[in-house]
C-alpha cells in the first residue's frame, strides 16, 4: 500500500491538433487532443499533459478551448505546458481547467516569475520544466547543463542547481527532459534523473527517449522519478497504458489499476 | 430541479468539480457562487479549496464564507468539503505558521515533515502528489459503489488528524496514518479530488448528489 507511481502521456498539440501523430485506428478523430486524452484515460492514465507548441496567438486561443473541452470530460489531473510566460497565461489556464502549468523558458528568462506564480496560485499547481544535456566529457564527474530553444542554446547553469532553485522559488514538481535522449528511444538519461531527484524534495517526471517499457521501469528504480512521461510509444500503439502498467507491477512498482 | 452551490470565494479552478458534477448528473444546477442568497437556497453545498491556507481563510471571511457554511451546515443540507475546503474546517493548520480555521471539525491540520520515510526506509516527496489507496472506516452513503482501497488523487502538504475518531471515514498512508475522510451528520469532507479521481471520484460525487444529509 502506497502512492503510486504516475504514467503520463503527453500530446504536443498546435493549433489545436495533435502533431507527430497519434495511431489509435478505432478513433473518430486521432488529431484532436480531446478524444486522444479520452482514450488515455480510459485506458487508465494518471494524468495527461498537453504541450503547446503553436507559436501564433490565434492558435494559444485555440488551446484554451481545447483545454475546456477536455475538462468538461475526462477527469483526471491535466498539465498543459509550452508558452506559459505571465501569470495571466496562468490564470487562463487554470481557469479553463488545467490542474497544473508548465514552465519552461521563462523560468529561464525570470526565475522570479516562479515564485510570483507559485505565490500567487499555489505551489501545487507549478511545474518547472528543465530540458538538461549532459555537457561532461568521457572521464570527467558527471555534469548536466540547462538548455533552451528545443536543446540547441546553452544557458552555463548547472541542471542539479537549478532544479533545487526552481524548489526553493516554489516549484511543485520538476518536469526533466533529458534533451540526449529525446527522441532517440535509448531511455531516459538516467544520471540526471537520479541526481536530480535525490537534491529535491518534490516529485520528479522524467521525460524524453522512452522506446520500450524497460524504460520506464528504469526511469522508477534506477532513475527514482515519482512520475514517467511518454509520447511515442503510446501513440504508436507500440505499447498500451494497461500494458505498462502491468510490466511495471510486475517488476515491484507501485502502480494504480 | 435540484441545485448545488460549489462556493467561489476566488481559490483555484471551480471548473473541474463543477464539470464534474454536471457530468454525473446531466441537468443538475451547479451555481459556482459566492452569494449568501444562493448558497442558502442551493440544496447541496460544496466547499472547494486549493492553495495556502492563510489565504483561503482570509478569502473565506472577505466573502463572508464562514458565515455561508456555518449555516448551510447547521441547516442539515448535504454539505461536502474538498481539499483545502476539508482542511479549513477543521480546527487549525500548521501551514503558514499557524492558522485558525473554521472548527467544525475537531482536529488540526499537520505539515509531512521534510523527512517523511515509507516503511522501507525510502524517502518520500512533498507534496503528496499522485493516486493512493483510500481506506474506507464504515459505511457511509457517499461510500457506495465505491470499493474499499480505490485509489483517488492527492495533492498536498499538510494532512488532518482528527480528534473525534469516530468521525474518521477513511484514512490514508504516506509515512504517517492521516485522515482522508470525515464525516458528521451532514457533512462530509474529502482531502482527496474527487473530481479528478477518475471512476471512483465520479461516483464519490453522483453518491453526494443523491445523498439526503443523513449518515
Amino acid at each position: 500500500m502506497a502512492l503510486a507511481k504516475r504514467i503520463i502521456p503527453c500530446l504536443d498539440v498546435e493549433n489545436g491538433r495533435v502533431v507527430k501523430g497519434v495511431q489509435f485506428l478505432d478513433i473518430r478523430d486521432a488529431g484532436d487532443p480531446v478524444e486522444v486524452a479520452k482514450r488515455y484515460d480510459e485506458q487508465g492514465a494518471d494524468e495527461i499533459t498537453f504541450l503547446d507548441i503553436t507559436a501564433t496567438h490565434e492558435g494559444r486561443e485555440t488551446m484554451v478551448h481545447t483545454v475546456e473541452r477536455m475538462a468538461s470530460q475526462v477527469f483526471i489531473p491535466l498539465t498543459v505546458g509550452g508558452g506559459i510566460r505571465t501569470c495571466e497565461d496562468i490564470r487562463t489556464m487554470l481557469n479553463a481547467g488545467a490542474d497544473k502549468v508548465s514552465i519552461n523558458s521563462a523560468a529561464v528568462t525570470n526565475p522570479d516569475f516562479v515564485r510570483q506564480a507559485a505565490e500567487r496560485f499555489g505551489s501545487q499547481c507549478i511545474v518547472v520544466a528543465i530540458d538538461a544535456k549532459k555537457v561532461s566529457a568521457e572521464g570527467e564527474p558527471d555534469r548536466w547543463e540547462i538548455f533552451t530553444h528545443g536543446g540547441r542554446k546553452p544557458t552555463g547553469l548547472d541542471a542539479v542547481e537549478w532544479a533545487k532553485k526552481m524548489v526553493a522559488l516554489g516549484a511543485g514538481e520538476i518536469l526533466l527532459t533529458s534533451m540526449d535522449q529525446d527522441g532517440v528511444k535509448n531511455g531516459y538519461d538516467l544520471g540526471v534523473t537520479r541526481a536530480i531527484s535525490e537534491a529535491v524534495n518534490v516529485p520528479i517526471i522524467a521525460s524524453g527517449g522512452v522506446g520500450n517499457l524497460e524504460h520506464l521501469v528504469d526511469g522508477v528504480l534506477k532513475g527514482k522519478a515519482d512520475a514517467v512521461l511518454a509520447a511515442s510509444i503510446f501513440h504508436f500503439n507500440e505499447y498500451s497504458i494497461p500494458e505498462a502498467k502491468a510490466y511495471m507491477r510486475a517488476r515491484g512498482i507501485e502502480v494504480r489499476l | 430541479m435540484s441545485t448545488i452551490a460549489v462556493i467561489d470565494y476566488g481559490m483555484g479552478n471551480l471548473h473541474s468539480v463543477a464539470k464534474a458534477l454536471e457530468h454525473v448528473q446531466p441537468g443538475v444546477e451547479v451555481l459556482v457562487t459566492s452569494d449568501p442568497k444562493q448558497v442558502a437556497n442551493a440544496d447541496r453545498v460544496l466547499l472547494p479549496g486549493v492553495g495556502a491556507i492563510r489565504d483561503c481563510m482570509a478569502e473565506i471571511y472577505k466573502a463572508g464564507v464562514d458565515k455561508e457554511v456555518a449555516e448551510a451546515i447547521r441547516s442539515g443540507r448535504p454539505f461536502l468539503g474538498i481539499c483545502v475546503g476539508y482542511q479549513a474546517l477543521m480546527q487549525s493548520s500548521e501551514e503558514n505558521g499557524g492558522v485558525e480555521c473554521l472548527g467544525e471539525f475537531e482536529g488540526t491540520v499537520n505539515y509531512f515533515g521534510d523527512h517523511l520515510k515509507d516503511d522501507a526506509g525510502e524517502r518520500l516527496k512533498v507534496p503528496h502528489m499522485g493516486w493512493n489507496e483510500v481506506m474506507q472506516h464504515g459505511d457511509h452513503p457517499l461510500w457506495q459503489g465505491i470499493e474499499n482501497a480505490s485509489r483517488f488523487y492527492f495533492v498536498h502538504s499538510y494532512y488532518v488528524k482528527a480528534t473525534q475518531r469516530q468521525q474518521v471515514a477513511a484514512t490514508c498512508n504516506y509515512g504517517v496514518d492521516f485522515d482522508v475522510a470525515q464525516a458528521r451528520d451532514n457533512v462530509f469532507a474529502v482531502q482527496f479530488h474527487p473530481e479528478k479521481s477518475h471512476t471512483a471520484g465520479l461516483q464519490l460525487l453522483k453518491n453526494f448528489l443523491n445523498w439526503d444529509g443523513k449518515p
